[in-house]
């Protein structure tokens, strides 16, 4: 089942608050993943693990430099969906 | 009298299958209650584990750290970060440059769930959903890393592991750090975390735990003719050690000194004690050579006892060879026999219980002991706590590990 933008972000916005602590709601599109939500590079890669099994997608690691925002990464994930 | 290498304790935090903190643990100890209870899962059923009971955590680590933190570490760590803040908080939060401030916390085992949990993923989803995080929660230094980065502690970080002596070696290397001008303030402590079905069944399959699943209150039961092995436990134990000079000049309360070092290797077997008890003997002499102190001086021992038909009556030999009759006058306490074997824990959190006892002037009781071994020649402080004498006194806190590891601490009131 494919999950549309406002599902994918709300998807993601839970793993990015487990991994970081911060609030869903925080988790915005136009939020940066290092500059705003303060995420290192493992964290990164955790999110995007998770992200990965959460929502059946495949991230290729060359792609996650890419994912400077959230919302680069909702728009990504929603592409991927087969 | 103190001198300037003495090395004083001035923090102390737990978290324990008896309290989530050092007063309920302790006050758990003192009243005699077993923090061993009947694990609430299908272990035993499900992979056929001769043994369903443990002592676990009385305040799971989970209640008290943020969900981030929980996942990003083990909970081998996370013990270790909630008595290491505990520590430091009941230290005073010293102030003291980072260059100056040491982390030694050790690990029996190390981040086992972490390990194994990614092995699961492996097998059930595959090596791509393996967490990133997964070696730096496994490693066993993790523990003493997390506690390094959260106070800043850059005068080194340490992590020596000697199985159920590594609690007890972290101090003594905390205590080597301040006196060889390394450090003026080290965190220093043991943790573990190895309720899980593979050390229990790796534990079992050495017939080294207790089976008295119909009993798991009653399982630990050191020098009681019926023990029949060790009842796993988990939780950690953090002090915090200072210089007495950097305590003085802060007006620190102190809590007592730790002024022997004691420690030797049986180089015997990788499992078994020597059995004349040569080794423990040793570490135990050279701690009160290396505290200045005769052993008259000493009033308390917490033993390693960890209940097992072997190790404790080699133990008790030692004690006895060492203090000769004196041992008839030393109050011996063996707290696991309340929170079971905490393993790389366990020197920790029995030197915390060996330092309360010498000041506050109490021993802590040794719970289901209803049949002494009709030849153990000490004082074995029984049910209720035993009160201590006045003036200056002295303990021996011993731990013992698989390898042949033997660390003995003397303590010293203030």
């Amino acid at each position: 089942m494919a999950y549309n933008e406002q599902e994918i972000l709300a998807g993601l916005a839970e793993i990015v608050s487990e991994e970081t602590g911060l609030p869903t709601d925080s988790v915005l599109p136009e939020k940066s993943f290092t500059d705003d939500l303060d995420i290192d590079s493992l964290s990164m890669m955790t999110i995007v693990t998770l992200a990965e099994e959460k929502f059946s997608v495949r991230i290729p690691d060359d792609e996650v430099k890419n994912l400077a925002t959230v919302g680069d990464a909702v728009s990504f994930i929603s592409g991927a969906q087969a | 009298m103190t001198s300037a290498s003495d090395v004083v304790i001035t923090g102390l935090g737990a978290t324990t299958p008896l309290g989530g903190d050092v007063d309920s643990t302790w006050k758990a100890s003192l009243a005699g209650r077993s923090g061993v209870r009947t694990l609430d899962n299908d272990w035993a059923e499900k992979y056929e584990i001769p043994v369903s009971f443990a002592g676990t955590l009385a305040v799971p680590s989970a209640d008290v750290l943020t969900r981030p933190e929980t996942k990003r570490m083990d909970p081998s760590a996370q013990y270790a970060i909630v008595a290491a803040r505990e520590a430091w908080v009941d230290a005073g939060a010293p102030e003291v440059d980072g260059d100056r401030l040491g982390a030694v916390v050790a690990s029996g085992i190390g981040g086992v769930w972490t390990l194994l949990d990614g092995w699961d993923t492996i097998r059930e989803k595959g090596a791509r959903r393996v967490l990133p995080l997964t070696v730096p929660m496994l490693m066993p230094n993790s523990p003493a890393a997390n506690v390094s980065i959260e106070f800043g502690a850059r005068a080194g970080t340490h992590a020596p592991v000697s199985a159920c002596a590594s609690g007890a070696e972290a101090i003594a290397y905390g205590v080597q750090m301040i006196r060889t001008g390394r450090a003026d303030v080290v965190i220093a402590g043991g943790t573990e975390a190895a309720v899980h079905p593979m050390p229990i069944s790796a534990f079992a399959a050495m017939k080294a735990l207790s089976t008295r699943n119909d009993d798991p209150a009653g399982a630990s039961r050191p020098y009681d003719v019926t023990r029949d092995g060790f009842v796993l436990g988990e939780g950690a134990g953090v002090v915090v050690l200072e210089s007495a000079e950097h305590a003085a000049a802060r007006g620190a309360r102190v809590y007592g000194r730790v002024s022997g070092l004691g420690m030797s290797s049986d180089a015997h077997h990788i499992a078994a004690p020597e059995p004349t008890g040569a080794g423990q003997t040793a570490a135990m002499q050279r701690a009160l050579e290396d505290a200045g102190i005769s052993a008259s001086d000493i009033v308390h021992v917490n033993a390693h006892a960890t209940s097992t038909p072997l190790g404790d009556m080699i133990e008790a030999r030692g004690i006895r060879a060492l203090l000769g009759p004196h041992a008839d006058q030393v109050a011996l306490s063996a707290t696991k026999s309340m929170m079971g074997h905490l393993l790389g824990a366990a020197g920790a959190v029995e030197t915390i219980l060996a330092v309360l006892a010498l000041r506050e002037r109490t021993a802590p009781p040794t719970i289901n002991v209803t049949e002494p071994e009709p030849e153990l020649e000490v004082d074995l402080v029984r049910d209720t706590p035993r009160d201590l004498p006045a003036g200056q006194i002295a303990a021996i806190n011993n731990s013992f590990g698989f390898g042949g590891h033997n660390v003995a601490l003397v303590l010293t009131s203030t």
